[in-house]
């Protein structure tokens, strides 16, 4: 996994609660059977139309919002399906940081097995954040959000931290704890199925 | 102090503990499926790496099956390969694959119970965020992404963080629990708690709405926990657990001397103590119908559809949200539920497609037809549950009465095959998520129990199943 680096960019603004994975990509794309080339359909019902029109009034269509990093959006971000292309498809179309008062546990876990860093804020920050049209900068390391305006710290654990800050490969990690894994499996009492 | 059911077969899995750090947790079941495994898979291979105990884990083939004539090659391409990559995988690294022509085919958290795999007081995990399922049988089971299955296929252990405990106690009786079903109880739960109500938490089902109910019914309770944010639900086993899982094809050989161990230990106990606690009482609740576009946005059969304003209770944010679902699904608050007319009824998903499910669908269908602008359809959880309708003779209930009779499958659930609602339809249907266009792009789906939409398809609309004659 890549490492996190930090990020300075425009925030896209997405003023919406309870956005569910089916929305962030929907059913169609999960047959794919790679990781990459998600982000051309990130909300792909909400971007275009049923002909594939691009819909104008999405923000993701608003040329403003171009090569943004950082998304903000409302409570209980990425409810709904486990499907980790949900973020795949935000990491291919370029964002690495998202921002909200609360997110969906697996959404959430997906986030940080693939470099993205998802930052929970209370929500008159975020709804600060949501009307913030100068570019801001999420620093990892000091755990600050730097705005034209203000510095605002948050909360990551220490070994999400850690995981993002080296790009750990989560697998590798385990596997030095491999004579631990045989020991409990000696004296585990759950037979096989087969 | 006591310790509760999740807390003590938690502890029974760690394997690494670190201090403010994820405890390294063991699995004891992976079950796989062809959506969310592909990927997982290729990163054993670009790293050179084996599957750790392929004997704890199975998979199968459900999302994306199609469920007509299963001697038919698969039409749509895409579908074809992810189902032939599923079954490449689970040669080439020697897992034990259930495909499309096996009679053991299911949804994979219909076949789990099913074959006595799903075990009390084991962890239980799959890339589906439905693998809450399994909870009712008193396992922890959870849903989870690509890069953990690589991870479990890999080490046959997660990274997890300990979630916190979330008590929902039913309590009372149903007065009539043929009309007022498990459905009904889980989506009034969701409906208080919200959709988030249950972050970060497992959640233990408890009190006597819940022990009064069969395995088929916990399973629909356990179900849809994640639809109220949680991590995992869970019930304690009891005799009708224990007898369920009892002789299945592959129930443990020592299966009685594993239910001694479990009756003393699988309880929370009297002295423990909860983080969060809900408690519903059932003595008067009513069938229950989504309204909106996720399952808090459901109300009783007899009332009419929220105002934005009743919804949101003061929070800008919902308000918006219950405007623009309203918007989405062509209603207006004010409407009578039983004044909505249907065009779809799709009676299948992991929530409600077992054998109690078809069998309670089937007493409101008998004798009747499908109203003239109504298509419906059943879908069996499993190949085996169809079989086992089959059996009874509920296939031609159905048939006679103008429903359609699938193959097993997710089918309408998620609509990635090529079951799918057109663009403004409106459908009832039995399975978990009113999400925008989930069951079809600009599809409209309500949310109800089994009886609920069999008695919507001979109707044409929504109908108060207590009215009707259910014993």
């Amino acid at each position: 996994m890549k490492p996190f680096e930090n990020v300075k960019s425009i925030v896209t603004p997405f003023d919406k609660v309870n956005v569910d994975t089916d929305q962030i990509i929907p059913k169609q794309f999960l047959k794919l059977v790679q990781k990459s080339g998600f982000g051309k359909f990130l909300f792909f019902n909400w971007r275009y139309d049923e002909n594939e029109n691009i819909k104008s009034d999405f923000i993701l269509n608003d040329p403003k919002y171009d090569g943004s990093k950082i998304l903000v959006v409302g409570d209980n971000f990425g409810c709904g399906s486990s499907r980790e292309h949900a973020v795949w498809a935000l990491d291919d179309y370029g964002f690495s940081v998202i921002i909200s008062s609360s997110f969906a546990d697996i959404f959430f876990s997906n986030c940080f097995k693939n470099g993205i860093l998802p930052i929970s804020l209370e929500p008159k920050i975020v709804a600060k954040l949501l009307q913030e049209t100068s570019p801001i900068e999420v620093d990892l390391e000091n755990q600050i959000i730097i705005t034209s305006s203000e510095d605002i710290s948050f909360e990551i654990n220490s070994h999400k931290k850690k995981i993002l800050l080296e790009g750990l490969d989560d697998i590798a990690q385990t596997f030095q704890f491999e004579d631990k894994i045989s020991e409990f499996e000696e004296k585990s009492t759950v037979p096989s199925v087969l | 102090m006591g310790k509760t059911l999740f807390e003590k077969i938690w502890e029974s899995h760690v394997v690494v503990e670190k201090q403010n750090e994820p405890d390294l947790i063991y699995i004891d079941r992976h079950l796989v499926h062809e959506v969310t495994s592909p990927q997982a898979f290729d990163g054993l291979r670009m790293n050179n790496r084996k599957v750790r105990r392929p004997d704890l884990t199975i998979a199968t083939m459900d999302h994306n099956v199609p469920t007509s004539d299963r001697s038919l090659p698969i039409l749509d391409q895409t579908s074809a390969v992810q189902i032939k990559t599923l079954e490449n995988n689970c040669k080439d690294f020697g897992i034990k694959l259930f495909d499309i022509n096996s009679p053991n085919q299911g949804i994979v958290h219909v076949i789990g119970p099913q074959l006595g795999i799903t075990l009390p007081g084991s962890t239980i995990v799959c890339g589906d965020s439905h693998t809450s399922t399994h909870g009712a049988f008193g396992a922890l089971a959870l849903g989870i992404g690509t890069s953990e299955v690589e991870h479990v296929l890999a080490s046959q252990t997660l990274w997890l963080e300990k979630p916190k405990t979330f008590e929902v106690r039913v309590e009372g009786k149903r007065k009539n629990p043929h009309a007022v079903t498990a459905k009904d109880i889980i989506l009034s739960i969701i409906k208080n708690i919200g959709t988030a109500g249950g972050t970060g938490t497992v959640i233990e089902y408890r009190g006597e709405g819940i022990r009064d109910l069969s395995m088929d019914q916990r399973m629909t309770i356990c179900n849809m926990s994640i639809e109220g944010g949680a991590r995992a639900g869970l019930v304690a086993p009891d005799q009708k657990t224990f007898d369920y899982l009892r002789g299945r094809e592959y129930t443990p050989k020592n299966y009685d001397s594993l239910v001694d161990s479990w009756k003393d230990t699988l309880k929370t106990d009297s002295d423990a103590t909860f983080d969060k606690q809900f408690i519903l009482d059932i003595n008067d609740i009513a069938p229950q119908v989504s309204w909106g576009t996720n399952p808090e946005m459901t109300c009783n059969v007899d009332e009419p559809i929220p105002s934005s304003d009743e919804f949101s209770n003061g929070n800008a944010n919902q308000k918006k949200g219950a405007e623009k679902a309203l918007e989405y699904m062509d209603l207006e608050s004010g409407t009578m539920i039983e004044d909505i007319k249907i065009d779809r009824v799709f009676i299948g998903s992991c929530t409600n497609a077992r054998l109690e499910d078809l069998i309670e669908a089937s007493k409101i269908v008998q004798g009747q037809k499908v109203a003239s602008n109504v298509k419906a359809m059943v879908v069996p959880g499993s190949q085996m549950v169809k079989k086992q309708a089959e059996e009874m003779g509920l296939d031609k209930i159905f048939i006679d009465a103008n429903f359609e009779w699938r193959a097993a499958g997710c089918s309408m659930c998620l609509g990635m095959n090529p079951d799918i609602l057109s663009p403004g339809e409106r459908c009832a249907s039995t399975s978990n998520r009113n999400f925008e266009g989930r069951q079809g792009n600009g599809g409209r789906t309500h949310l109800v129990s089994p009886v609920m939409a069999a008695a919507a398809a001979i109707n044409g609309h929504f109908v108060d199943v207590r009215k009707l004659d259910l014993n």
